[in-house]
């Protein structure tokens, strides 16, 4: 489903990826761990097209299209979607606006009609239920005011609307209390099925307990380090990242 | 002939039955207008408005009051139970104003008829807040003063339905000007809700020339909605004054979407203790459309209370004024004034001139005043983007949520409804803005 290969980035001049490869199949989870600064938020802006990341080399396939020839809107179309680190605050556009404008927008890309009114207004309302989040969150601003843990709630929520074909979610457990963990990770399992995937970052073993990965993945100095299975990031938990870097430089 | 000449040169005849108090005051008009001419650029409170393309007119006046049913009905706001006097190019139409079922102690009447019955009653007041030296415009409407729409309250007359004011501009074969008047007397504790709605046929390319004076005994409350929508090709010039007496209440909705060049001057007096203004403003222009607002608050009683929340949305070439004065006379304490006035700049050759300004000469104060202007925010239109939400969808969407917030303090549903409509119609129609208005307010509902 994506195919990443030997990926070079900079930004600004400064190489921050300097040859990454991953690939990820349909109906796998893969977890990104590693240090801070190695480039995982890197890694998933550039998947996302933000704006000020140059890529060098190398190249980025989702089921088979070159994402980097694609427009920022066209990808999220195609189905592929970012849960930011840090949820971007969209000042005064309602939640339900961005919603519906953007599921309609899919649908469109995919030939299909404007979702009607009622049936777009259950569906958003049963996902907010999932979420447990409160429907009057539907009538305020896109992440405005939010709280740390509201705003990664949020980003599931456009998740789960949206049903995007791989879901790429940057620490989307930071920030979140017990109970909110165990919330995100069920929406998250909600999306799990043999036709999609799902690329998290993180930094702690404890959301995998929730979501349990197929793949595990070290992210250093702009390169995977080491893969492995849901062990590693034991491993990682109680070792730390130290031997990984030295492994890989040996 | 000079430009003031060639304009009053237009006054009608007047019959010779009509009482001497307008005719007085018609006269005075007119002589400060022939002596003060339009104002230029040079003028300080016109420093950024430029009237010659009124000047350099020529306008008649409109003979006959017809319009096409069909369209008024389809234009006007879907407000089925309001009270609704009717103006067409600054003419009273009887056939499509509906003035039934006012309640006891209400009376909306157009200014024609309340000269030749009620003299006494409104003589006093027509021109009172309005000074002719208020501005050249004044005392150009005052030398032809005859029509327009007088509203009086009776004390603790509540009217529920809106009073529903249109004035309609007609594309006409010669371009006319009109100089309308309303006349809103507020008794004590009475309440109401009045509506100026000014829009047209698309072709149209009038003057008008509107003032406005609202009188609010002790307790009143008026809810005051001016909507303009006229043609890009007309040219609209307005002033409200407001006379607030104890405990009295006027809130201000000032939305112009329409115009080639628009400017409206807003005074509210707040004269004894216990009275409050709010303003709420909005302007979308685009092209080369101008809008001016200047707005002044004069606090010349303690514990008096002003919020003013004025918003622009200007893309293309267009070109908008805003001024807000607040004052706060000498030793008027407790006194709370707020003040904001932000603006969005589409293009980077649409152009905004603003000043807040604050007089004070009291001590215990509330005051503050804040004016930004700015560019959409990139990382929003960035963040609607990743969701799927193409680049010019996604700004539509910004636009649309920063007029939201002067919107949400609308009252009346289908003005709300309309600005929004207007302001997101403005934006290439696929994108169905309207639709998503709908889905919100249904989801509201449920
Ligand atoms: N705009 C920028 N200008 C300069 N350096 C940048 C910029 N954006 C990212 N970087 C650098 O790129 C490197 C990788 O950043 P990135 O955010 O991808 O790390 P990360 O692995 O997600 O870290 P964390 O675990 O702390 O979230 C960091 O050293 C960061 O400072
Ligand atoms: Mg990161």
């Amino acid at each position: 489903m994506l195919e990443v290969k030997n990926l070079h980035v900079t930004v600004e001049g400064k190489p921050i990826l300097k040859g990454l490869d991953l690939t990820v199949n349909a109906g796998e989870v893969h977890a990104i761990m590693g240090p801070n600064g190695a480039g995982k938020s890197t890694l998933s802006a550039v998947i996302a097209g933000k704006d000020g990341y140059e890529v060098t080399e190398g190249s980025i396939l989702f089921e088979g299209q070159d994402v980097l020839e694609m427009e920022i809107e066209e990808r999220a179309r195609a189905g592929l979607l970012l849960g930011f680190q840090y949820p971007i605050e969209i000042p005064g556009v309602k939640n339900i606006y961005l919603l519906k404008a953007a599921l309609n927008a899919a649908r469109a890309a995919r030939g299909e009609g404007e979702i009607p009114a009622p049936e777009f207004m259950k569906l958003v309302r049963e996902k907010s239920a999932e979420m447990k989040m409160d429907p009057s969150f539907l009538q305020r601003a896109v992440n405005e005011g939010f709280s740390g843990g509201e705003k990664k709630r949020n980003e599931i929520l456009q998740m789960l609307v949206l049903q995007p074909k791989l879901a790429m979610l940057d620490e989307i457990d930071s920030g979140l209390d017990i109970d909110a963990m165990k919330v995100v990770a069920q929406g998250v399992n909600s999306l799990r099925n043999a036709d999609r995937a799902i690329l998290l970052v993180t930094h702690y073993q404890r959301l995998l307990n929730h979501i349990e990965p197929d793949r595990v993945h070290v992210l250093v100095d702009g390169r995977i380090a080491k893969s492995g299975d849901k062990s590693l990031a034991l491993e990682l938990e109680s070792r730390g990242y130290d031997w990984v870097v030295e492994e890989s430089a040996a | 002939m000079s430009a003031p000449q060639r304009f009053l040169e237009r006054l009608p005849a007047r019959s010779s039955d009509e009482p001497s108090w307008i005719a007085a005051r018609r006269q005075a008009g007119a002589a400060r207008f022939e002596a003060v001419g339009f104002p230029t650029r040079r003028d300080e409170e016109w420093k950024y408005t430029d009237v010659r393309r009124i000047a350099e007119g020529d306008f008649g006046l409109a003979i006959h009051a017809d319009y096409d049913r069909a369209r008024f009905d389809e234009q006007r706001l879907a407000l089925d139970d309001a009270h609704r006097l009717v103006f067409v190019d600054g003419r009273f139409s009887a056939e499509l104003s509906e003035l039934d079922s006012l309640p006891n102690g209400a009376s909306v009447e157009p200014l024609s008829r309340a000269i030749d019955q009620d003299a006494e009653a409104i003589g006093g007041a027509l021109g009172r807040l309005a000074g002719v030296d208020f501005s050249p415009f004044t005392a150009l409407s005052t030398a032809f003063a005859d029509e327009g729409a007088v509203i009086r309250l009776a004390p603790g007359t509540a009217v529920e339905k809106p009073i529903y004011v249109v004035m309609l501009s007609r594309a006409n074969d010669v371009p006319v000007m009109s100089h309308p008047r309303m006349l809103i007397m507020a008794g004590a504790n009475s309440e109401a809700t009045v509506i100026e709605h000014y829009y047209g046929e698309a072709e149209a390319a009038n003057f008008t020339n509107v003032v406005t004076e609202v009188l609010l005994d002790r307790g009143a409350i008026i809810d005051h909605y001016k909507l303009q929508e006229a043609s890009l090709n007309d040219l609209h010039v307005a002033s409200i004054h407001v006379d607030q007496t104890r405990d009295s209440r006027f809130n201000s909705f000032n939305l112009n979407l329409g115009g080639a060049l628009v400017r409206n001057d807003l005074v509210a007096d707040l004269n004894a203790e216990g009275a409050e203004t709010t303003y709420n403003g909005l302007f979308f222009v685009q092209g080369r459309q101008h809008v001016d607002n200047h707005t002044l608050v004069n606090h010349n009683a303690p514990r008096t209370f002003s919020n003013e929340n004025y918003k622009g949305i200007l893309d293309d070439r267009a070109h908008g004024v805003f001024n807000g004065k607040v004052y706060v006379k000498r030793d008027a304490q407790q006194i709370e004034a707020y003040q904001n006035n932000a603006n969005l700049l589409l293009s980077d050759r649409a152009e905004i001139d603003t000043k807040p300004e604050l007089v004070i000469y009291a001590d215990d104060v509330k005051c503050s005043h804040g004016a930004t202007t700015g560019q959409l925010d990139e990382e929003a239109v960035y963040g609607l983007r990743t969701r799927g939400i193409d680049e010019a969808m996604a700004r539509a969407l910004l636009t649309l949520a920063f007029a939201g917030e002067v919107m949400e303090q609308v009252k009346l549903h289908v003005i709300a409804e309309r600005v929004e409509r207007a302001v997101a119609g403005r934006l290439p129609e696929r994108f169905n803005l309207a639709d998503l208005v709908e889905t919100a307010e249904a989801v509201q509902e449920v």
